[in-house]
């Protein structure tokens, strides 16, 4: 229990930064209506980028500059992918993960990239925790702020009527698949972003640090909604739960382990926690059809 | 206004279900005319609307609308001249989205999308008093998502959207067949207000007889992909349910034996 509570601002942190990555999860989940298994590969490709700008002597900034850029790309090719080629969205996503896997490598030259917060000029790490959750905060703050307004746009509109009903869309001379696109390229800017804080939080790039990450980001949507879904109505508030959920996802993580569970387990977890949550509903409504019938 | 030359489209064709459902079908409307379609079902009623749209290829001839060729204009491309209200209610709205953000996205068909706002200041007051002579309550509501709505509230809304930015030709689909005849008559007769007033060219599928004889100025038959009697003016304020069903006989060398027709007298 002490541990957990040492761990506590540090998961917090964390938390946050999977926040962002859980925010590009639900521009394609829920405003999209698409799940796009890129992430897992564009995470990587995030850390791999920023470790690599930086390596070069570029600074934190312009590397995570350059890392949510790297994230666009990889979602211009599963949107490429999805739209052009015909593939569906989840395989799409699953073949760009896949090409990013090999990709990440070339970025990186090797499977592990450390970067030092004692040679580097970082924004976050975990050797500054609080440091790390004010910067965080303040991103995830400026990234819903920009979010709230650039969905409240002429184009954002178009993203957010293409995935709620593609036929009204087309019907008004809404272009769905480029809609579809720019929900992909911002959805993983962002988890590339992401990636690009986490790889600096922990000191380090891997190439396996995304694997599972779509799992998370759907974990932390859900959590949000669950908890705040009847409270929150409003976009920015929406997007703020699921920064929330995020969080919540990795105090949960810290307290079960904190109870001795293996980490090796952890992903376990997670897949079974997320697999509950996304059947409840369905059982649920499941069970209420049933009792009307008897 | 609308002309329609020799189209050809076949479903899933060389296979088992192949289906011709527009042979050498040719239209001609006129600004301003007002078209009432009826036929069987499969007659290519709904096929010659998502033709007209651009929902799927044609397989051959040519589609024009007031003068341009737009045959290989696709869907969203297309949606600039026309105005479409579909059968389902559900389908020409967005559930999750406020009544003004559909509004504003209808208002922007055919227009390029920037990073303006999705809604201007100004449009609100619009909204409010074109809401308002819809009669039902909605105008207090502009912030309500549409999903909360009931169906001919969504059909109304729809009507609307898709005459917002004044269309060239205004297609509806049976748009009236999912609500309940008090409902399919208030929206009815709403179809006709806006019609008249902005003199829009319209294609209007109906199952009902009544309905097709008495709306607009020409009707038109349709069975098997082809357009079997075509009628206006006069003539066409003359006729009787009676009078469609010989014609449908005449045309076809057949009883009419659709359920729906017939019950819809």
């Amino acid at each position: 229990m002490i541990s957990f509570i040492n761990a506590f601002p540090g998961a917090i942190g964390q938390g946050l930064i999977w926040g962002i990555m859980a925010i590009g999860v639900y521009i394609t989940f829920r405003v999209l209506d698409l799940a796009d298994l890129t992430v897992d590969g564009t995470l990587a490709t995030g850390g791999a980028t920023l470790v690599t700008a930086m390596t070069a002597g570029l600074n934190v900034y312009v590397a995570l500059l350059l890392a949510f850029l790297a994230g666009c790309l990889a979602g211009l090719v599963t949107g490429f992918l999805h739209t052009r080629l015909s593939i569906p969205a989840i395989l799409a996503g699953i073949l760009t993960q896949l090409a990013l896997y090999s990709i990440n490598l070339r970025i990186m030259g090797k499977a592990n990239q450390p970067l030092s917060i004692y040679q580097f000029d970082l924004l976050v790490s975990i050797t500054s925790i609080q440091k790390a959750i004010i910067i965080t905060l303040i991103t995830v703050a400026v990234i819903i702020g920009i979010l709230y307004w650039f969905f409240g746009t002429e184009i954002g509109d178009s993203i957010r009527a293409t995935g709620n009903n593609a036929n009204m869309a087309r019907a008004n001379g809404i272009d769905v698949n480029a809609a579809k696109i720019k929900g992909l390229v911002l959805s993983n800017g962002l988890v590339a972003l992401s990636g690009g804080l986490l790889a600096q939080y922990q000191g380090f790039s891997d190439i396996n640090m995304g694997r599972g990450a779509i799992v998370i980001g759907l974990a932390a949507v859900i959590i949000g909604e669950v908890i705040f879904g009847n409270l929150f109505k409003n976009f920015a508030l929406r997007l703020t739960a699921v920064a929330i959920g995020g969080v919540i996802y990795y105090l949960v993580m810290q307290f079960v382990i904190s109870l001795g569970l293996n980490t090796d387990d952890l992903k376990l977890l997670t897949a079974v926690i997320v697999a509950v949550f996304l059947g409840i509903p369905n059982l649920k409504k499941h069970f209420d059809e049933n009792r009307v019938k008897m | 206004m609308l002309e329609i030359k020799n189209v050809y489209k076949t479903f899933n064709p060389h296979t088992i279900n192949e289906k011709k459902a527009l042979i050498d079908l040719n239209l001609k409307l006129n600004e301003g005319d007002f078209v009432t379609v009826i036929g069987g079902n499969g007659a290519g009623k709904s096929t010659m609307l998502n033709m007209i749209a651009g929902v799927y290829p044609v397989d051959s001839g040519s589609i024009i609308i007031d003068g341009e060729n737009v045959t290989r204009l696709v869907e969203h491309k297309r949606a600039k001249y026309i105005g479409r209200v579909f059968q389902d209610p559900l389908n020409g709205t967005c559930a999750d989205m406020q009544i003004i953000e559909n509004l504003a996205i209808a208002a922007r068909r055919g227009k390029k999308r920037n990073l303006k706002n999705g809604v201007n200041k100004s449009e609100k007051e619009e909204y409010k008093e074109l809401l308002a002579m819809l009669d039902l309550g909605l105008e207090s509501r502009l912030f309500s998502k549409v999903g909360l709505l009931s169906g001919g509230q969504r059909q109304a809304i729809t009507l609307l959207m898709a005459t917002l930015k004044k269309p060239k030709i205004l297609l509806l689909d049976e748009h009236t067949a999912a609500l309940d005849p008090k409902t399919a008559k208030k929206v009815l007769e709403l179809t006709e207000k806006v019609v008249y007033d902005n003199n829009l060219t319209t294609i209007m599928i109906t199952h009902n007889m009544k309905d097709a004889i008495a709306i607009g100025n020409r009707l038109i038959m349709m069975n098997d992909g082809h357009i079997i009697y075509d009628v206006s003016g006069k003539e066409k304020k003359s006729l009787t349910t009676a009078d469609l069903l010989d014609k449908f006989k005449i045309g076809s060398g057949e009883e009419l034996d659709n359920d729906r027709i017939l019950l819809a007298n």
